[in-house]
């Protein structure tokens, strides 16, 4: 706690061979945020996670977890944190209860501290009531809300999250979410969290790094990310397109414009206010508005601007993930 | 953290593992079981050893020899399903010593492996083969002991290089059923052929069958001294083996 920074990554780099993963990173994560490391399958978040979780150490830099350095203070670092894994991490043919006092019992917590704490995290989770089933009976969404409730459980300051909702449907990916800002928030606790959802950054993240071929290309709130875009469109349907795409062309009021069908594409501010005037240019000119519409850029037009690409191209590699999803079920 | 609360809690996984796999249990005693009242009794009225006993009577210490070192070895496949489910990166970040995680998975073990062997040995008193005084039940617990610690540590060497439970038995079975045969379990070694004496005194378990026959029924190649020190140098050679393997296996 020394330097104040829950986290701090002074040019940490990870090279596989020829392949480097993360590419000297440098960042700082404060206390109590929750900040979300965005990005493709493969662009370096879990290795960069799995570095700061002392599971892998880095080629060059270093980094702070805590106060504690990743590479000679390992152990520190452990017990400082909490980590649920990208793939699930539980023993199937223990019970639910019986799985957190395992990781309370190597984390060192004495008998009464386990006791006390396992009913805590069971109920922050919302598993209370299975507490003394198998896991090997429970729901893929339960698994993960159990192994949230173990990172939790020896109280770390900082709760990483490798993908906590890949795989999940969407009704449970929403009670995750909610559960997380809870315990963000009544437990006071750091949360860094990977992700290849764009929804999810937006909307559990405080500040959001986009993470692309193992280098930090953006790093800022997911508001502030979307408003440095620039980026509001407005669609407009008039009756004479070419002339209007001229007219447009020079006006002050638009940054760019172009023809998409019938229509003309108006890239402009701040959109809402532009609205009204843009009409009224239209009229001026002798023209006529048939249809408007303004659409306001998403963390996704945020995320090809920074990495030129989609992060829904990433189809077959999650498609593959899923499939080892279920050879790894019972 | 304290060694003997890691130690422990691992071990005391292993234990419920063990007592929720009944079919495993079961299937651990019931086979070498089978050896005996089939094949021992079989061969018994078929048979005469020339030292004068029963070859059931020589066969059994055998058969407990067996029954230790395919379950020992077998143990270490826990390590592989917990890498394959992901358990042992839970168990792997928590801010403990390797060698301690290593010592309490090989402690599981061998109690397991324990177990079955006592069991097994109430199965040779079922069909008449005891321990003829306290002393030698005291010696053949000695045996049973250091036979399971040296093979679980061998188990989970390997363990500590592979990745695929379903290879593993497979591996397991190659290295084993030929230290199985040669171990004078199934017929006296000192009227062997020449080659097979000499291989059989490179094999380890050949030390643990002869002091568990020793004190079963009092019939032995080899002093006891003998027998008790080649398998304490083995079964320490394999313990830290497989704690150097186990502390660089990756996840």
């Amino acid at each position: 706690m020394n330097n104040g920074y829950a986290i701090e990554t002074d040019r940490i780099t990870r090279k596989f061979g020829e392949l480097v993963a993360v590419d000297n990173i440098s960042i700082k994560i404060k206390y109590g945020e929750i900040f979300g490391l965005l990005g493709p399958n493969g662009a370096g978040k879990t290795t960069l996670t799995h570095m700061l979780c002392t599971i892998l150490c880095p080629t060059s830099g270093t980094a702070r977890v805590a106060g504690h350095d990743i590479c000679s203070e390992p152990d520190e670092v452990r017990s400082s944190i909490g980590i649920v894994f990208q793939e699930p991490s539980l023993d199937n043919n223990l019970t639910g209860r019986e799985n957190l006092d395992f990781h309370g019992r190597m984390y060192g917590m004495t008998s009464e501290q386990r006791k006390a704490r396992i009913e805590e995290v069971l109920s922050i989770v919302g598993l209370s009531n299975r507490a003394d089933s198998l896991v090997k009976t429970y729901s893929g969404g339960m698994k993960r809300r159990l192994e949230i409730a173990r990172g939790l459980m020896h109280r770390p300051k900082i709760l990483f999250l490798d993908e906590p909702t890949l795989g999940l449907d969407a009704q449970t990916r929403r009670v995750v979410w909610e559960q997380i800002e809870k315990l963000n928030k009544t437990e006071k606790i750091t949360v860094v969290l990977t992700t290849h959802y764009i929804e999810e950054a937006d909307y559990l993240c405080d500040r959001v790094g986009i993470i692309d071929m193992g280098r930090i290309v953006a790093l800022d709130t997911p508001q502030a990310l979307k408003d440095k875009l620039e980026g509001d469109v407005v669609y407009l349907k008039v009756d004479d397109v070419k002339k209007f795409l001229r007219i447009f062309q020079k006006s002050p009021l638009v940054k760019g414009v172009k023809v998409t069908g019938d229509s003309l594409q108006l890239q402009v501010g701040n959109g809402s206010k532009t609205i009204p005037r843009i009409i009224e240019t239209v009229r001026r000119n002798g023209g006529q508005v048939q249809e408007v519409s303004l659409k306001r850029p998403s963390l996704e037009d945020v995320f090809i601007n920074y990495t030129g690409k989609a992060i829904r191209d990433e189809g077959p590699d999650v498609a593959s993930r899923f499939g080892m999803h279920g050879h790894w079920r019972r | 953290m304290s060694a003997t609360q890691v130690i422990y809690t691992l071990w005391l996984r292993e234990m419920k593992w063990f007592l929720r796999g009944k079919t495993r249990i079961i299937q651990s005693v019931v086979q070498p079981f089978l050896w005996l009242a089939i094949i021992g009794i079989g061969m018994s009225s078929a048979f005469k050893l020339p030292g004068g006993q029963s070859y059931l009577q020589f066969m059994a210490p055998g058969i407990i020899g067996m029954t230790l070192i395919f379950s020992s070895i077998m143990s270490g496949v826990s390590v592989l399903w917990d890498k394959q489910f992901g358990f042992l990166k839970e168990i792997l970040v928590a801010p403990v010593a390797r060698t301690h995680i290593m010592l309490g998975k090989a402690l599981g073990g061998v109690t397991t492996s324990l177990l079955q062997g006592l069991l097994l040995l109430i199965a040779a008193a079922l069909v008449g083969v005891w321990p003829p005084t306290i002393l030698a039940l005291a010696q053949v617990m000695v045996f049973m002991i250091f036979i399971s610690l040296a093979f679980v540590s061998l188990g989970l060497a390997f363990a500590s290089k592979m990745t695929d439970p379903v290879a593993f038995p497979l591996v397991a079975n190659f290295l084993v059923m030929p230290l199985f045969f040669l171990s004078g379990a199934l017929f006296p070694l000192a009227t062997a052929p020449d080659w097979m004496k000499a291989i059989a005194y490179v094999n380890p378990l050949r030390y643990g069958v002869d002091g568990l026959r020793g004190a079963i029924i009092g019939l032995s190649d080899l002093p006891l001294w003998a027998d008790f020190g080649v398998l304490l140098v083995f079964s320490t050679a394999m313990i830290l083996i497989g704690g150097y393997l186990f502390r660089k296996t990756s996840i």
